[in-house]
């Protein structure tokens, strides 16, 4: 401890850690911006909400139903923040084991996006949990469901969220100016990644097989065997699409933390992600068309769910696949990021389709979110930004890493 | 065929309880050996007096019907209601119908459960232990047959479902429905007892029965069985129910867990190793 301390009198102006910890807390930069009029009412009201959810009962605040019991904060919340989240592991992939170092600018960036989605949006699941305190009982075996997807996905949630602190923990280090924590912690690195990219691939199938056993409950059209792999293989270009939107959002925000060369490099980023991303939805669709007709479904063709189905891959898997493959023969960066909106809107429809719209989709009595379901969803998303903006704000994720980081490495 | 293929997944099984933490999928082995406690209803004997439904409102707590059975309404069980008797104009006339757990020979709640909390019994009847259960309600997405239901106005929510009197039968009694009916229509025993009765009623009353015991064979054979005067269709029975068990549908996807687990790392590995030398080239960073 006693050295450590040595370490971060002179890493951080010479302020001892205690003193350095409360002026970071302390808020920086304008209080009443437009972004913190909005967002602040609506996660007051939200908290209101989840006082009134714990105190009353789910139903309270819900329009879940006996037949529909997962809702908008399962089916959007956790199924569908989880797929946008996959921007994480998909760029470590890119960045640690293929060594492209051209991304390495947004690695850190992404990496701490995908962590605070896991942990809101996955924390957004304890909302949703009846009986939240037993939420333990398959961690510590009250009984370990060995034979349950949810088992295996709640596992691989908890341990990719580690891995992914673990992955991003030398930029809090370099903030701490902690260097003997730094070297060891970026020393795991490799192994954490290796250990991510499994558990990733692992549990975003497994959120697609959560609903093999509602086989009868599915429209026909959004259920098959390939649930898993569709899964997996949309969150691909579901992350990388959150990527491209959220960078280009990034860099307007907080553009004065990124060097110069940092910023000619993102377009270079860009072109390189929508390409992956055309070859991994041309992946998707084709196998969708496989499953359309290995499955024999032109029988819909023509009616209100065909019709749907056909506007969410055709309009917004087809048609953004074409857009990403044009824009990067042209390197028209504006296109790109049109084509990611679209990917992201498309991947938000698939992922509702299955788990909210084509779920029950006979049922007497159709679920439709109450408006203080949707105000719980914003106040969580809210959090996560103000969160992702206190670290951006302090720790080396956009801007460079401090002079010590680099002449440590010479 | 069958057997080399449920034997080498038998061994891929084995391989990913060693490896991912757990032992539920080793317990489906011993099955065999088992024989389950079942429920057999004959809604031809059915007079659709509730008794059933009042006595089982009673033992479990639960408020008392207030609704009567009535052609071309379909009562459902919910929260406050486990079981619920609905009356159908069929070809034979007013036939009535019960409705409430299965208890499933490979339940998809089970299945699906993380925590073990709905669980079946070496008995028979499936239960649910509020102890272990989290509310996350996938039980109820799972079901093929809609039954367990969730409490969504308590701030300590239950899931309220059929247990087959669990409390009863391992003290050697009988569930409360079944001794109580007046009409005799629910029997009570081990499951092969019950199917071997269910074809003696169909061969000594030809005619009376459909030839075909709801349950012997549905989602991989259910603990409670129907046998019913008409086709099932005319009796508000969900007909997709698939023959083979619902956990079925999920196995494969759990099988390939440990392989991926197993083959995925490495080949990351050796993708890292071989393109590791672009890094010094470009004098990248790493961490």
């Amino acid at each position: 401890m006693n050295d450590l301390s040595a370490y971060n009198v002179r890493d951080n102006d010479g302020k001892p850690i205690w003193k350095f910890l409360k002026s970071e807390f302390k808020p920086k930069g304008k209080i009443f911006t437009p972004f913190n009029i909005i967002s602040l009412p609506i996660m007051i009201l939200g908290l209101v909400l989840i006082v009134i959810r714990f105190w009353k009962g789910i139903g309270s605040i819900t329009n879940l139903t006996q037949d529909v019991p997962w809702g908008l904060w399962i089916g959007f919340d956790v199924v569908t923040g989880v797929a946008f989240a996959g921007g994480a592991y998909v760029l470590t992939f890119m960045v640690y084991i293929l060594n492209m170092h051209k991304y390495h600018s947004i690695v850190r960036v992404t990496v701490l996006n995908g962590f605070l989605a896991y942990l809101f949006y996955a924390g957004a699941l304890l909302l949703d949990l009846g009986r939240p305190w037993n939420v333990i009982n398959p961690i510590i075996g009250n009984n370990f469901g060995a034979s349950s997807v949810l088992f295996l996905v709640a596992w691989h949630f908890l341990l990719y969220m580690i891995a992914q602190l673990i992955e991003f923990s030398p930029a809090i280090a370099e903030w701490l100016g902690a260097r003997r924590a730094r070297k060891i912690l970026s020393g795991m690195t490799i192994a954490t990644v290796i250990f991510g990219i499994t558990l990733s691939t692992l549990h975003q199938s497994g959120l697609g097989a959560l609903y093999l056993m509602a086989k009868d409950k599915i429209h026909p059209l959004w259920y098959s065997e390939f649930i898993p792999i569709l899964f997996f293989i949309s969150s691909i270009f579901a992350g990388l699409s959150m990527v491209i939107f959220e960078g280009s959002i990034t860099q307007k925000v907080f553009s004065w933390q990124i060097s110069d060369k940092n910023e000619h490099a993102h377009d270079e980023i860009l072109h390189g992600l929508s390409k992956v991303c055309s070859v991994a939805m041309f992946a998707y669709f084709f196998l969708q068309v496989i499953v359309f007709i290995h499955g024999k479904r032109w029988e819909y063709f023509g009616t209100s769910m065909g019709n749907w189905y056909m506007l969410e891959v055709v309009g917004f898997v087809l048609f953004p696949m074409l857009l990403f493959f044009s824009s990067y023969r042209t390197r028209n960066l504006k296109l790109i990021k049109i084509a990611a909106i679209i990917t992201i809107v498309g991947v938000i429809l698939n992922r509702l389709n299955v788990t909210i719209i084509g779920f029950r989709w006979d049922a007497e009595i159709r679920y439709i979110p109450s408006w203080m379901e949707f105000v719980v969803t914003l106040a969580v998303m809210f959090t996560e930004i103000w969160i992702f903006r206190w670290v951006i704000n302090r720790m080396p994720v956009l801007r460079d890493s401090p002079a010590w980081v680099v002449d440590e490495k010479r | 065929m069958g057997i080399d293929r449920r034997g080498f997944l038998k061994i891929l099984g084995v391989a990913g309880i060693t490896l991912t933490v757990g032992k539920g999928l080793a317990s489906t082995s011993k099955e065999k050996e088992v024989e389950f406690f079942g429920m057999l209803y004959d809604s031809w004997r059915c007079g659709g007096c509730q008794s059933c439904e009042i006595a089982c409102a009673e033992a479990h707590g639960l408020p008392k019907p207030i609704d009567e059975p009535k052609t071309g309404i379909v009562r459902k069980t919910d929260e406050t209601r486990r079981v619920v008797v609905n009356s159908y104009s069929t070809t034979k006339g007013e036939v009535y119908n019960r409705k409430q757990c299965m208890h499933c020979n490979q339940p998809a709640c089970a299945a699906a459960c993380l925590t073990q909390a709905m669980y079946k019994t070496k008995e028979g009847p499936v239960i649910w232990r509020g102890e272990k259960c989290m509310g996350c309600r996938y039980c109820m997405i799972s079901c093929p047959f809609d039954i367990p239901k969730f409490e969504y106005h308590s701030p300590n929510p239950k899931i309220q479902k059929c247990d087959m009197c669990y409390d009863k039968i391992i003290k050697g009694g009988v569930p409360i429905c079944a001794e109580i009916c007046p009409a005799d229509a629910i029997m009570f025993g081990k499951r092969s007892d019950l199917i071997k009765e269910a074809r003696k009623r169909i061969h000594d009353n030809p005619g009376s029965y459909n030839d075909n015991i709801y349950g012997e064979n549905e989602a991989g054979g259910t603990g409670f069985m129907y046998l019913t005067p008409t086709s099932i269709s005319e009796l508000g029975f969900n007909a997709s129910i698939q023959k083979s068990s619902y956990p079925e549908l999920s196995k494969g996807f759990l099988f390939s867990v440990p392989t991926v687990f197993v083959l995925l790392p490495p080949i990351l590995l050796g993708i890292y190793e071989a393109t590791k030398n672009n890094q010094t080239k470009e004098g990248g960073d790493n961490e």
